[in-house]
């Protein structure tokens, strides 16, 4: 079968920095985390912004790390906006000060994204790692909503707060968020190493499913509600990336450009820099992003299920993290003959277990 | 504040959400806060008209008109897809 050609990215993930005042145990970012002096200047970003605005890229997704901790994000928001990208900040709100805000209002930063870690003080600080960070988080919504930027609530969801489900829908209300993401745990990056700390149960997961069915009717034109459920509970995997190198791109804090922000884990894959390399020239003719491209590349299973079309193979890193084998089938998916794998997992997790915050591997220390 | 989409009230873009006119793919957008749409001849003209000062009616009346299609048809278009993109807060409706 011929493959299609290779269209444009419409996003960027730009992941300014790994340093973060949080250190939740679920973090996307790699357990091996870039410190701030492998961290891009300031001008290499500016011109990865106009080059993904040239090449097709719409969504600028600023994140981390903290992006706040870089001292040039309000410079950095300009320069996107500038290059004509649609500029979205994924932050925990903490070193967003007034001023900061009153600057990137400025600056013309279209939308945030703020982080939830729970719903109240005592759950959100505990799960962040940090004392009074729920409080300040309050105060920055707060400063959002007065200055009127549109604000998008993204609660990441585990074990320990899906039960507040409800109350934190009612919290994004109260904020006056237009949207909310549900975006239970995936287990990629540091949520793979307390996977069993976070794995929600199935009697958790089946609520939720309905509270959000509810919601979604009770709160039309109200709230928008993105749902992301936790896949091992699924019968067929996540399109990930809406399929690889086929929506968007990920820019590491020293530059490297991934399919996704989980594809380091994959043994033996080479990804470019963009101090180095043009980035369509990496979109386009990169090894990695041409690697899982289309459907030649799928095991049997896939290139002959009539849904290969909608899942697209599902999550590589997945398949990676569980099978060992990035090309197998995701154990995810009914037909997987490695679903056993998952389903062990679930009977043996979602009990008990501490988890290890994300930190930078010199201050490691165990959960309390 | 009820997204309700009727004739008398007025449709509006919020911040946040706002068309583009996109070079690579040769074709008109709406960006907002995680969306993309791609927009048809018809979904552009509607959004091109959202001035905060027409209500719905008013912009659905000078569409017919410019176009020379039946009013009532071009209304209800009109009145379902801005009831579409304000369930999804990509459009807000204010009363006049």
């Amino acid at each position: 079968m011929a493959e299609p050609a290779i269209r444009p990215p419409l996003a960027l993930l730009a992941e300014l920095t790994h340093r973060c005042p949080l250190a939740c145990p679920y973090c996307s970012n790699p357990v091996e985390l870039t410190r701030a002096s492998g961290e891009l200047p300031t001008e290499i970003w500016v011109d990865i912004f106009r080059q993904a605005a040239a090449m097709g890229v719409l969504h600028v997704h600023l994140s981390g790390g903290e992006p706040a901790s870089r001292r040039d994000l309000v410079d950095l928001v300009g320069a996107a906006r500038d290059a004509g990208l649609y500029t979205n900040l994924i932050t925990s709100g903490i070193g967003i000060t007034a001023d900061r805000l009153a600057a990137l209002d400025a600056a013309g930063l279209d939308h945030v994204q703020l982080s939830m870690q729970g719903v109240r003080a005592e759950i959100a600080d505990r799960v962040g790692g940090y004392a009074g960070g729920f409080d300040k988080k309050m105060q920055v919504a707060d400063m959002i909503a007065d200055r009127g930027i549109p604000l998008t609530l993204n609660a990441v969801m585990h074990r320990h707060n899906l039960d507040d489900l409800p109350e934190t829908l009612e919290l994004a209300c109260q904020l006056g968020a237009r949207r909310i993401e549900v975006a239970c745990v995936q287990f990629a990056g540091w949520a793979l190493k307390n996977r069993a700390a976070l794995q929600p149960t199935r009697a958790q997961v089946d609520a939720a499913k309905r509270v959000v069915a509810e919601a979604r009717t009770r709160l039309r034109g109200v709230l928008a509600i993105d749902f992301v459920p936790p896949d091992y509970y699924a019968d067929y995997p996540k399109a990930c990336m809406g399929g690889w190198g086929s929506t968007g791109l990920n820019i590491a804090p020293d530059g490297k450009v991934l399919p996704c922000h989980a594809a380091e884990i994959i043994p033996g894959m080479v990804f470019q820099n963009a101090r180095e390399v043009p980035l369509a020239d990496i979109w386009y003719g990169g090894d990695a992003f041409n690697a899982f491209r289309g459907t030649d590349w799928m095991p049997e299973t896939c290139r002959s299920c009539d849904r290969r079309e909608i899942d697209l193979g599902g999550c590589r890193c997945q398949a990676m993290a569980l099978v060992g084998d990035a090309r197998a089938v995701d154990p995810v998916c009914r037909k997987s003959p490695d679903r056993g794998r998952v389903d062990a997992l679930l009977a043996e997790e979602s009990v008990g277990a501490d988890w290890s915050y994300r930190r930078f591997a010199k201050d490691t220390a165990p959960a309390e | 504040m009820s997204t309700q989409v009727d004739l008398a009230r007025i449709p509006a873009l919020p911040r946040g959400v706002r068309l583009h006119h996109d070079r690579v793919r040769g074709m008109e957008v709406l960006l907002g806060p995680e969306r993309t749409l791609m927009l048809d001849g018809i979904g552009h003209a509607i959004l091109s008209e959202l001035d905060g000062q027409r209500s719905t009616g008013a912009i659905a009346a000078d569409l017919a008109a410019r176009f020379g299609a039946p009013p009532e048809q071009v209304t209800g278009d009109v009145v379902a897809f801005l009831q579409d993109l304000a369930d999804k807060r990509l459009v807000d409706m204010h009363d006049g």
